[in-house]
């Protein structure tokens, strides 16, 4: 069996150390992440029902659009060849497949998990703030996973 | 405009709002978006490991991250203050369904007879919060990526993985709603 390529697309670590104003950047971004996870709904248990129902189009209109305007941004950065604020050039690395199992499997039981909570990651922060306090419990429950498969991860196919 | 504020955006306005993370991320510092993440550097500046998932240096790699999700809780607490109790307006075949396994109480984002403290320790509240947040936890790990990393940076940049990705989390989605959910709701 051959061990997973280093290259999971987490691990390289940019050479680059945060700089002063762009921590501020991410902070405000965040708040306004948290603000639109909650005014589009997206981060409610009853919206992922209704989703995975297929009854109503709304998630998938919502999804569906964030991926159309993400795409457009990222061929016009290309296109224009953008830089960022302090003139690095704008790269997006590309995943490593593998055998792609790590994606098939590991992306099947996340969706059991998004099913279950109701919220991904981001939600589940976004509902905490928006007073669901119990899913604290969660969060420290995905650090549990979170580390059970760093200590798994040796074992598992990629 | 105050209604902007107050009431929920439509599909039109947070679909666009939420992809716009994408570009920003990346102008402002080559970050691709994504949140899961986080949880890695959590767990890396939070527990002390020998496991070599865990040890490389957070703060470079991730501290933007953690700094982004802590402004995502921010986020979360002012609109709640701004909106109106949320009240989500799910279709009536959803709240039919859900009534039939159950869920009585409709109001706020999540059913509080599920997710609260006082649920925690039922089983419902068990498999739903803890359980299901321990599968978010490692399936994300597994497939280096959640909605965001994959369903939104990795399909706009048109990579395989990512597509593979999402039709797990659909196919592991579809089989919790329709299988698991009923057996303890």
């Amino acid at each position: 069996m051959s061990t997973p390529p280093a290259t999971d697309q987490r691990s390289p670590i940019p050479h680059r150390e945060p700089t002063g104003y762009t921590l501020p950047a991410y902070l405000l971004l965040g708040v306004c992440f948290g603000i639109a996870l909650t005014k589009s709904e997206v981060l409610s248990w009853f919206r992922i029902q209704e989703m995975f129902r297929f009854q109503s189009p709304r998630m998938y209109e919502t999804i569906a659009s964030a991926v159309a305007v993400a795409a457009a941004s990222v061929a016009l950065i290309r296109r224009l060849g953008l830089t960022t604020v302090s003139g690095e050039p704008i790269a997006i690395p590309p995943k490593s497949l593998g055998s792609g199992v790590r994606y098939a499997v590991g992306g099947t039981i996340f969706g059991l998990g998004w099913a279950l909570t109701g919220a991904c990651p981001g939600p589940l922060f976004a509902l905490v703030g928006n007073g669901v306090t119990v899913m604290i419990v969660a969060v420290v429950s995905a650090l549990g996973g979170t580390w059970l498969y760093g200590l798994l991860r040796p074992r598992l196919p990629h | 405009m105050s209604g902007f504020v107050s009431a929920p955006w439509p599909w039109y306005v947070a679909g666009p709002a939420i992809g716009l993370f994408v570009p920003a991320l990346l102008i402002v510092g080559n970050r691709l978006f994504g949140v899961s993440g986080s949880l890695r550097n959590l767990c890396s500046a939070i527990l002390p490991s020998r496991l070599d998932y865990f040890r490389y240096d957070w703060r470079r790699a991730g501290l933007w991250n953690l700094i982004f999700v802590g402004g995502i809780l921010v986020g979360g607490f002012l609109a709640a203050q701004w909106g109106a109790p949320q009240h989500v307006a799910i279709s009536e075949q959803t709240r039919l369904a859900l009534a039939r396994m159950g869920i009585h109480d409709f109001t706020g984002l999540a059913p509080r007879e599920v997710f609260s403290w006082s649920a925690l320790l039922t089983l419902k509240g068990f498999v739903s919060i803890v359980l299901g947040g321990f599968l978010v936890g490692f399936g994300t790990a597994y497939a280096a990526g959640c909605t965001s990393g994959h369903a939104i940076s990795g399909l706009a940049d048109l990579q395989l993985p990512s597509l593979i990705a999402v039709v797990g989390f659909f196919a592991g989605g579809l089989i919790a709603t329709h299988f698991l959910l009923p057996l303890f709701l």
